[in-house]
Order: C-alpha cells, then sequence, then structure tokens
C-alpha cells in the first residue's frame, strides 16, 4: 500500500508537470497577448510592460524560469490584477467554491444514491419510471438554466431568499441546488443501473436463502457491491465541482474560483491561467489516488499494484 | 406431523412475463421423507429448480403459485408470509447453487458469510458462533479454519468455495438440504469429492436431500428416489431402480439411451434425443414430450396421459404404458 502510494504521487507529479507544459506552450502560442486591448497602448509602454513580467525573453527561457519558481512554490504574479499574487488569488476564492461545490456534491451523493436504490428495488413500477424521467431531465436541462428558474421562482417571484452573495446560510440553497442537478441525476442513474446489475447476482439469491430481510439483504450484500460505479464518477465530480462553475458562479454572483478559469483565459493573464490549470490538475489527480485506495477498500478482489 | 418431510401436492406455478403466461410447472407432485434422498433429472427449462425455490418461497414475482399445495415440515408454505419464510429459509431449509464462483458476495469474507446465517438465526453468543463456523468449516473438510475465515472468496478454488456454500447451508443443520446442481460448475474430480462429502454429511447429520441435477451418474449413486421432469411435469417417477433398470416413461428411456455405459460393446453409438425442449409459453395440448417422442402416437398429440402406477411408488405418465388397454378396448 505505501509503495504503491509513492509511486502514485511519482506518477501524479510527472502528469501535474505534462499538463503544465502543454498549457505554457499552447498558451503563448495562440495570438495575443495580456497587454494587447482596443486601446492602442504606445509601443514604448508595451516594451516596458513586457520587459516587467519578463515576457521580451525567448520562450524557453520563460518557460525555465516559470517551472523553477514554480517548484519553490511562486506562481508569479496576475499580470491584470494589480498587485495580487496568483497564490493570493487561489487562497481567497477557492474556499468560497469550495463550500459551496463541497455542499453541492455531498447533496449528489446523499439524494442520488438512495434514489437510485430505490428506484432499482422498484423496476418497473410506476415510481421507478418517474424517477427515471425526472433523472432524466435532470441531465439533460444545463446549469445555466436550472440557476436562473430557480433564482427566478424563488428569489424574484417568492422573494424566499436573496439572490446574490454568499451573506448567510440561505444563500446556500439555490447555487448548491443548482450545481447539485445533473450529479444527483447522474448518480441517480449510475446508482440504479449498477443496483439492477447487482440485485440479480447469484449472490443476491445467497442472501435472501440465508432468510435474510430485504433491507439487510440490500444495505449489506448490495449496496458495497453497487456503489463502485458511483465512487469512480465521484473522484473527478468533486475536483471539478469544489473548483467552481463559472456559471453558477456568474448567476448567483459568488465570488468562487469558478470566475477565475474562464476570466484568466480572456483576459490572457499567463499566470492566473497556470495556476488555476495547475491547482485543477493536481486535484483531479489527487482525486483519481483517493478513488482507487476507496476502491481497495471497498472491494477487496481489486489489487493496487 | 405426516409421514413425509416434503409433501407437494399438485403444485402448478407460472411466470407471468412480458411475453405472457411461462407455464412452468404443470401439477408436480413431490413426496421426501425425512432422511430421504430425491433426485430430480431433466433438461434446462424442466422446471426442476422452480420446484425447489418455490418450495423455499424464492419464485416471487413474476412467479405465481397458481395451485396445489405445499407442505414442509409441519408449515404450509403457500399461506406462509414472507416475514415466517424467513424464519425457515437458511434455517429448516437450505440451498447450495450450481456455481460457487458467483454465489458468494465477493466482497466480505468466507468468516463474515458464515456467521451471518449463525447471527440470524440462533441466539448464540459471538464467540459460540466464531467456534461453530470454524467447526462447520472443519465438517465440510476445509482445513486450516481459522486463515480460511479471514479470506475472501476470491482467494479460494471453486471446489473450496462450494464447501463454503455447504457450510453455509448446513450452519443451522437444515431438516432438508436442496442441492441446485451443486457440481455442474466443478471439475469432475472435484464433482466427486463434493458429492461423496454431502452423502457422509447426510448420514450425520440425518437430513434429507433434494438433489437438482441433468447427470443420470448423479443420481444413480445418491438417490433413494427419482424424478424425472419435463416440460413442468413429472413425466416419471420411482426408486432408483424402477427408474434405471425399468423405465416407463419414453423421455426416461431416451436419457438413458443417451448417456455411456460401463458395460456397453466398443463401437456403440450413443442415442441422443432429437429435437428441441416445448415453448412453456404456448405448451402443447397433448404430452409435451410427443413432438420428440420415437412412438408418438395420434392420442399422445390430442390428450395428455393418465398416471399409469407400477408398484407403490413407481409411476409414469406415458400413453404407452395404456396401449394394451386401449387397443384392448378398441377390439371389443
Amino acid at each position: 500500500m505505501a509503495k504503491y502510494i509513492v509511486k502514485r504521487i511519482g506518477l501524479a507529479i510527472v502528469t501535474i508537470w505534462v499538463v503544465a507544459t502543454l498549457t505554457f506552450f499552447l498558451m503563448n502560442f495562440v495570438p495575443g497577448g495580456p497587454f494587447l486591448s482596443e486601446k492602442a497602448v504606445s509601443p514604448k509602454a508595451m516594451a516596458a510592460l513586457e520587459e516587467k513580467y519578463g515576457l521580451d525573453k525567448p520562450l524557453w527561457e520563460q518557460y525555465v524560469t516559470y517551472m523553477t519558481d514554480a517548484l519553490h512554490g511562486d506562481f508569479g504574479a496576475s499580470l491584470k490584477q494589480r498587485g495580487r499574487t496568483v497564490m493570493s488569488i487561489i487562497t481567497s476564492k477557492f474556499p468560497v467554491s469550495a463550500r459551496v461545490g463541497g455542499l453541492a456534491v455531498l447533496a449528489a451523493f446523499c439524494i442520488g444514491v438512495p434514489l437510485g436504490c430505490f428506484s432499482a428495488m422498484n423496476r418497473g413500477k410506476a415510481l421507478d419510471s418517474f424517477i427515471i424521467v425526472v433523472a432524466t431531465f435532470g441531465i439533460a436541462v444545463p446549469s445555466f438554466v436550472v440557476g436562473t428558474v430557480l433564482m427566478y421562482v424563488f428569489s424574484v417571484r417568492l422573494g424566499w431568499v436573496s439572490s446574490l452573495g454568499l451573506k448567510n446560510w440561505t444563500n446556500y440553497i439555490l447555487p448548491v441546488t443548482a450545481l447539485a442537478f445533473y450529479p444527483t441525476a447522474y448518480i441517480t442513474r449510475l446508482m440504479r443501473s449498477s443496483m439492477l446489475d447487482v440485485l440479480g447476482q447469484d449472490y443476491m439469491r445467497t442472501a435472501r436463502a440465508k432468510g435474510l430481510n430485504q433491507i439487510i439483504s440490500l444495505f449489506k450484500h448490495a449496496l458495497r457491491n453497487a456503489i463502485l460505479p458511483v465512487v469512480t464518477y465521484m473522484g473527478p465530480l468533486l475536483a471539478y465541482t469544489v473548483t467552481g462553475s463559472f456559471i453558477v458562479e456568474k448567476i448567483f454572483t459568488i465570488p468562487g474560483l469558478g470566475g477565475e478559469f474562464i476570466g484568466s483565459i480572456s483576459n490572457r493573464d499567463y499566470t492566473v491561467i497556470m495556476g488555476t490549470t495547475i491547482f485543477l490538475a493536481s486535484l483531479i489527480v489527487l482525486m483519481n489516488v483517493v478513488v482507487d485506495i476507496a476502491y481497495k477498500l471497498i472491494d477487496p478482489r481489486i489489487k493496487l499494484k | 406431523m405426516s409421514e413425509y418431510l416434503v409433501n407437494i401436492e399438485h403444485e402448478r406455478l407460472s411466470f407471468f412475463t412480458p411475453a405472457g403466461e411461462v407455464k412452468a410447472l404443470n401439477d408436480v407432485s413431490i413426496r421426501i421423507r425425512e432422511g430421504e434422498v430425491l433426485g430430480i433429472v431433466g433438461e434446462s427449462g424442466s422446471g426442476k429448480s422452480v420446484t425447489a425455490y418455490s418450495l423455499m418461497g424464492l419464485t416471487a414475482y413474476p412467479g405465481k403459485l397458481l395451485g396445489g399445495t405445499l407442505d414442509f415440515n409441519g408449515h404450509r408454505i403457500n399461506d406462509m408470509t414472507e416475514k415466517q419464510m424467513q424464519k425457515i429459509r437458511g434455517n429448516e431449509v437450505s440451498i447450495i447453487f450450481q456455481d460457487p464462483m458467483t454465489s458468494l458476495n465477493p466482497v466480505f469474507t468466507i468468516g463474515n458469510q458464515i456467521r451471518e446465517v449463525l447471527k440470524l438465526h440462533t441466539d448464540k453468543s459471538k464467540s459460540e458462533i466464531q467456534d461453530r463456523a470454524r467447526e462447520l468449516l472443519q465438517l465440510v473438510g476445509i482445513n486450516e479454519p481459522d486463515r480460511r475465515l479471514k479470506q475472501y472468496p476470491h482467494e479460494l478454488s471453486g471446489g473450496m468455495r462450494q464447501r463454503v456454500m455447504i457450510a453455509i447451508a448446513l450452519a443451522c443443520e437444515p431438516k432438508l438440504l436442496i442441492a441446485d446442481e451443486p457440481t455442474t460448475a466443478l471439475d469432475v474430480t472435484i464433482q466427486a469429492q463434493i458429492l461423496e462429502l454431502m452423502m457422509e454429511l447426510k448420514d450425520k447429520l440425518g437430513m434429507a436431500i433434494m438433489m437438482i441435477t441433468h447427470d443420470l451418474g448423479v443420481v444413480a449413486s445418491m438417490c433413494d428416489h427419482i424424478a424425472v421432469m419435463y416440460a413442468g411435469n413429472i413425466v416419471e417417477y420411482g426408486e432408483t431402480d424402477d427408474i434405471f433398470y425399468n423405465p416407463k416413461h419414453e423421455y426416461t428411456k431416451g436419457l438413458l439411451r443417451s448417456i455411456p455405459r460401463m458395460d456397453s460393446k466398443e463401437h456403440e453409438r450413443l442415442v441422443p434425443i432429437e429435437g428441441t425442449p416445448v415453448d412453456l409459453l404456448n405448451p402443447p395440448k397433448g404430452c409435451p414430450f410427443a413432438s420428440r417422442c420415437d412412438q408418438c402416437m395420434r392420442i399422445c398429440l390430442r390428450e395428455k396421459a393418465p398416471v399409469t402406477h407400477f408398484g407403490e411408488t413407481h409411476y409414469s405418465t406415458c400413453w404407452m404404458n395404456q396401449k394394451a388397454e386401449l387397443e384392448g378396448g378398441k377390439r371389443q
């Protein structure tokens, strides 16, 4: 186990390095730059800016400098947001996104798993069909529609919760619902199909033949086998959701990290692009390791090599 | 209490599927005395397993009992609720399945799965349960029980897993053990070991066994009585010797012709039974075997044959047995 984790960490470093390198060069090969705007900047000022941020040096040298600094934990200063370092942007905005996203993932898991089990157990009945229809709807409707409709109904029409910012806990309800909508639906469907598969297995028949009641055979014998696909999905889901959704954050004006991803790209804020990308990549890699270890704990047949 | 441990009379059971009503059992009657071994033989889909499962109440949805009575160990199975059935299953009647590779839950240890059934049906303490689990593994011939109890199913071989299944089935010393093709998925040497083990345990514990198989060799060596099933009917029933030496149904005769014999001449060919099993969605009006039978007569296609008795237990439903009478009747 320890050996496996060490190996995975080594692999993770390589993965993150590849992601960082690709991003760095792709970003620089795209025409344009951080200081081009509609308002013409004098060539002199441009040269001064480029010199200040080291953008006048050959690309290779920029790369080496960036990587060396990054290895020392210095991700540079934002090119566009005056006086802010990339690190400070991430550390101030990530907790906001993580709270909203974490709650959304938790809700999706806690609702999706029981709903999927329930649906599978009542296969073919009206309730099952109803759950499938709702889940399909949840998968098909994009989050900006869900977010906008939620806001219109509950904030504008009914006035139950404030629509903007995250001042108290009620402000969390709508964005968390909007974010959780798709994963809940997806987990429900995933859980249902995997549960149906497990319910047809021979060992479930054995469980019944032993005299176990339906509840115990479901919770003990079926759930642990059926939850594996959901666990696989949870890893990347968690990584993506806690780093914030651009759309949901825009709709509910949440000062989260999601906006920075998109904003940094349209602003050509090179250092922020690099910083947020490396951060997301690291999270995804980390979550995958966590998923693999969780797999091993759930299913003893899986060998970690 | 009646003289029989199991007494199934005129059981009719259908599965209501989207394609229609599948008549899985049409008038099945079976009796087993305490400590007796009954073999049920027949091809796939003949209703062997359904008969056994219905005795355990495991045919619910889309299966539906349409008629007949099922008595087991003083219980009228027909009238029992699911909750009452749960008290019997794994306790008074146990089952071992065909495929030991998939019948154990892969994510729990062997020990967990054996202890589970003991926890459910006995009020033994934790340490007593552990002792009993160890004892059971030794009973089914597994060495180093302490180590094995901590292992997962995938760490054991097929034969070993079937032994574990037997240990689970015998945990509460059932009155009846249903063995649903217990050796089909195992290789030949292991088959023999498992059968031997079952017979040994039967003598030791005095339980009855319902042995479901399509291997005539297995029933010949083990069973007191044999029921031959075809398309949801018992076509012939009798003591093992009756069935092997004095078969009275054309299907039984066909089955016996299709197995190799020790005393056969060198180049004797096996005779297969031609044709395909009947479609239980639309069972034929007459004898279900008629379309595949060499001796088929006109009446076989029109009407079901009545039961003809030969001696105390031996009976068969074949028009051939009525032939003499019928022809005699015509002449008069």
